[in-house]
């Protein structure tokens, strides 16, 4: 088993301005965790003190139940994978891979050896002698996987390693990562701004916003159950309706809006009497007259996406509401400039805390 | 050349070129032609040039080769400036690689600023502030003694005096050339190196050098030429025992007389610098456009 990662109110300052603030989460041994956040969040700080190329301001960071304070990333059980890849331009992919053991004053022979299983590992065998700069993009991706791997860490950091790839390589190299991952039972840590990045690959995603932790877990427990707001816009497409709490029982708040009431479940924080956002994914709206939520907008356009086709419309007090419809029932879509009754169910929505 | 003619038009664009070509032929060419020609001929008095006696041989070259002394002073020229260039090399490199991947903004502005002040001043006078420094009952002197280092003052005029002028004359030559090849490496390749479990000293000689071997080769190859054609640092902080190549030279124009022999020393001088030159960028795989640049 890999060793899990802890981390224990960690809060990063650079000068004046506050990267990260009390930052408390473990990551088990041999699981992939991702975490989730728009550029600036933090979440980069976040893995470069696991790494150690910085230490915290505040807070511990233990790996396999150690403390790492004091120790550099040299000599920490970790490897990272850089966004830019950073691999050694003038030496070739072999010795790319070796370094780490070359450092680690393993023999040549042996250095060779070991650069030749794990260029096996990535499929890239006899491209051992080629140079960086002569692979593709792809390819340098596995060599940066395999230079990483070479030094057998306890805990891969990755950040952001897929960003310079193509939408239908990033797919392939997600479902490869994953795999590795399976395969090696390394603990991964990854960095990503790419939510479907983040819930396709993931046991679990942490969701960072302006240095704070705002939510872990499953990608599932995120999707349906967003502990903030911040959540409920960030992780997939959703629709927020603002309005004043009037009920709250049995699990479900009642929510008087402009345009009624609505009820859906009841998020972290909520009391009754307060101003609140229910927040309804696309999906769970559908084209249909009857059912207790009801909302009306009028249609402005359908887009067309493959699988589904999301139609945009507008509600009375002008905001924007997008509602899913699957490709198979685009016959019965509303048309375009029509106005449209759409229904949800109380399970499908969230009532949080406006703010 | 076209797109000189193109963005000037025929007029301009002809004397552009013809102002270049005059400052090739007058400038780089003819004295160096002149300086060939004068070191192939005898130093004849002025009745006899263009007389019977005046005809090209390689006597005058073939003296040096000849007179034991005058070659002992051309090889150690040529291996002390190769020190100098070491020294130099060694003085800049982690200050180069402080400024290229550490240093803020503004460290870097102090810092080139403070390195390029002296440089306003001229190179004789910097010299002579470093004949103070060094001067038998000088402030180092002084220094050293006060914090009883030594117990009598150090005769630093010499081989000391000149490798320590040399080195500080020429530093920006050796620092901006690395600095430049430095600031182009990716901090992520020196800290995947560490991640990677690198010493200090590993990183840099198979990340940091090898990405900076141009500007280094560069750097050396300045100073190196900077060194061996230097005639104020020696003449300034040499002694008696360190005589530069430069010096002997010098002689030869003013007080031998002898223009000829001079202009021979002077070319072996310089044909040993092309080589020098050559060879270092031949063995960094670096051309000479790299350099220009």
């Amino acid at each position: 088993m890999s060793h899990s990662v802890e981390l224990q109110n960690v809060g990063m300052a650079f000068g004046q301005t506050r990267a990260v603030t009390d930052v408390s989460f473990t990551v088990e041994g041999g699981e992939f965790f991702s975490i989730l956040g728009p550029s600036g969040c933090g979440k980069t700080t976040i893995l470069r003190i696991v790494a150690g190329f910085l230490d915290p301001t505040e807070g511990k960071v233990l790996i396999g139940g150690r403390d790492m304070k004091g120790l550099g990333p040299d000599r920490r059980p970790t490897a990272m994978i850089f966004q830019s890849l950073a691999l050694f331009p003038l030496m070739p992919v072999w010795e790319n891979i070796a370094f780490g053991l070359e450092a680690r004053r393993v023999a040549k022979a042996e250095r060779r050896k070991k650069a030749g299983e794990l260029l096996k590992l990535v499929a890239l065998e006899g491209l051992g002698d080629r140079m960086p700069g002569e692979l593709s993009g792809g390819q340098r991706q596995r060599v940066a996987i395999a230079r990483a791997l070479a030094v057998e860490p306890q805990v891969l950091l990755l950040d952001e390693p897929l960003s310079a790839l193509d939408l239908k390589l990033r797919q392939h190299m997600r479902a490869e990562l994953r795999s590795l991952q399976k395969r090696t039972g390394v603990t991964f840590i990854y960095i990503t701004h790419d939510q479907s990045e983040a819930l396709a690959m993931s046991d679990r995603v942490a969701v960072m916003s302006d240095g704070v932790l705002q939510q872990v877990g499953a990608p599932r427990e995120l999707y349906d159950n967003p502990a903030t707001p911040f959540v409920a816009r960030f992780v997939g497409e959703t629709n927020a309706i603002a309005g004043k709490v009037t009920a709250i029982e049995n699990g479900l708040a009642t929510v008087e809006s402009a345009f009624g009431p609505l009820s859906g479940r009841v998020g972290d924080g909520l009391s009754a009497g307060s101003a609140a956002k229910l927040y309804v994914r696309p999906e769970a709206l559908q084209h249909k007259t009857q059912g207790e939520n009801r909302l009306t907008a009028t249609i402005e356009r359908i887009d067309f996406e493959g699988a589904f086709a999301l139609a945009h419309g507008r509600l009375e007090d002008g905001s924007l509401l997008i509602a899913s419809i699957p490709s198979t029932e685009l016959g019965k879509a509303p048309e375009i400039g029509t106005r449209a009754p759409f229904a949800f169910q109380n399970a499908n929505a969230v009532v949080l805390p406006d703010g | 050349m076209a797109e000189l003619y193109r963005r000037f038009g025929g007029g301009l664009g002809t004397i552009f070129l013809a102002l270049v070509a005059a400052w090739l032929a007058g400038m780089v060419l003819a004295p160096n032609v002149m300086m060939i020609d004068y070191s192939l001929r005898p130093n004849l008095p002025p009745a006899e040039i263009g007389g019977s006696r005046d005809v090209y041989s390689l006597q005058n070259i073939l003296y040096l080769a000849n007179e034991g002394v005058h070659r002992a002073i051309f090889f150690k020229t040529v291996w002390a400036s190769a020190l100098v260039a070491f020294v130099t090399l060694v003085v800049c490199y982690p200050l180069a690689y402080w400024l290229a991947q550490n240093a803020t903004p503004n460290q870097t502005a102090i810092a080139i600023l403070a390195l390029t002040i002296p440089f306003w001043v001229n190179e004789v006078l910097r010299t002579l502030a470093w004949y103070i420094l060094l001067a038998f009952r000088g402030p180092l002197n002084a220094l050293l003694l006060a914090l009883g280092i030594i117990d009598e003052p150090v005769r630093w005029y010499g081989n000391t005096g000149v490798l320590a002028g040399m080195t500080y004359a020429y530093i920006l030559f050796m620092l901006f050339p690395i600095y430049n090849s430095i600031e182009s490496l990716e901090k992520s390749q020196i800290e995947a190196a560490r991640d990677l479990g690198a010493s200090v000293w590993r990183t840099h000689w198979r990340v940091v050098i090898p990405h900076a071997k141009a500007g280094i080769a560069t750097g050396c190859v300045f100073t190196f030429m900077l060194a061996a054609g230097s005639f104020v640092v020696p003449a300034l902080l040499g002694a008696p025992g360190s005589r530069w190549f430069t010096e002997i030279i010098y002689n030869w124009f003013f007080e031998g007389g002898d223009w000829n022999r001079g202009a021979a020393y002077a070319l072996v001088l310089l044909v040993l610098c092309l080589t020098v030159v050559l060879v270092t960028l031949k063995i960094a795989r670096v051309n000479l456009t790299d350099v220009a640049k």
